[in-house]
């Protein structure tokens, strides 16, 4: 399977987001302004500080012609992930639902997270055993996951929150410690914690590889 | 025609930097400092005023989380 991800002006992990996807599959650089995704199987969005975070973090972003071609692929059951700033992006772009907010504390927050799989049932998780735990670090400023109740009690109840922090492991005031959320249809992913850092044990863990693996199970 | 948007918070969502401001004015000596919540100004020249809520809705706010109030009487 081939992976596109995804640069914009500001975006810092694109390289790792590469790596760790090419370690399952090929993988090559999106650039923004390009609206042909290049017949990839899956798409990441990555983290960084697209357009310098102006306004609001991805609000810009979302308007770049790229998004134009991930909305439409993604409305076709195209596989994509939002990581950490690309999380941000597709709340921005309403492919996600919720916002994020700044950190409760209101600092750049940056640890080894653990993660509990809430649900296999997205493209992203099918690959994960529900209730296992997954080791990976987080680095963020605005990852305060927010929807209103109505709509947290919806997505609770349909499987569509993927991922959870264990415990307090990450202090950034997420609603109902919410670390990832799905659309409706399961193929678009958002999380704050970055799975493309956590690939390799000689950098702590792999855990971040099967989300990777996951994908590709869907695509097969 | 020169206008000006208010964007700020949505009411019951937890703000942070309100509540900082808030806890640091008692600190300098300002008693009876109340109910802070910290928002963002867009100044902006527009030919169409009307089309503002739609710009606000679009980009400028994000209505999930912040509420906007648009001022076209400078």
């Amino acid at each position: 399977m081939k992976f596109g991800v995804v640069r914009f002006p500001g975006t810092c992990d694109e390289v790792d987001a590469q790596l760790a996807a090419a370690r399952v599959g090929d993988a090559e650089i999106l650039w923004h302004r390009d609206r042909d995704l290049r017949g990839v199987d899956a798409v990441v969005i990555p983290g960084g500080f697209s357009y310098g975070d102006h306004l609001r973090v991805g609000a810009v972003a979302r308007f770049s012609p790229v998004m134009e071609s991930v909305a439409a692929f993604a409305a076709e059951g195209g596989p994509v992930l939002g990581i950490c700033n690309g999380f941000q992006i597709l709340c921005e772009a309403g492919m996600l639902p919720g916002a994020l907010l700044p950190n409760t504390n209101l600092r750049f927050s940056m640890r080894q997270v653990v993660l509990e799989v809430v649900s296999d049932r997205s493209d992203w998780t099918r690959g994960c055993a529900v209730g296992g735990r997954l080791s990976i670090p987080a680095k963020h400023t605005t990852g305060r996951f927010y929807a209103p109740d109505a709509t947290l009690d919806q997505l609770e109840a349909d499987g569509h929150v993927a991922l959870r922090y264990v415990e307090d492991s990450l202090a950034n005031g997420s609603v109902r410690s919410i670390a990832g959320v799905t659309n409706a249809a399961g193929n678009v992913l958002g999380l704050m914690p970055h799975p493309e850092h956590a690939v390799d044990a000689l950098t702590g863990s792999a855990d971040g590889l099967k989300l990777f693996e996951s994908v590709a199970l869907a695509v097969a | 025609m020169r206008a000006r948007v208010l964007i700020r918070p949505k009411a019951g969502i937890l703000d942070p930097q309100g509540q900082t401001v808030e806890r640091a004015l008692p600190a300098l000596g300002f008693q009876g400092v109340s109910n802070v919540h910290v928002g963002r100004l867009v100044e902006l020249d527009v030919e169409d005023p009307s089309r503002l809520a739609e710009m606000c809705e679009q980009l400028l706010a994000n209505p999930l989380i912040e509420d906007y109030e648009i001022v076209t009487a400078l």
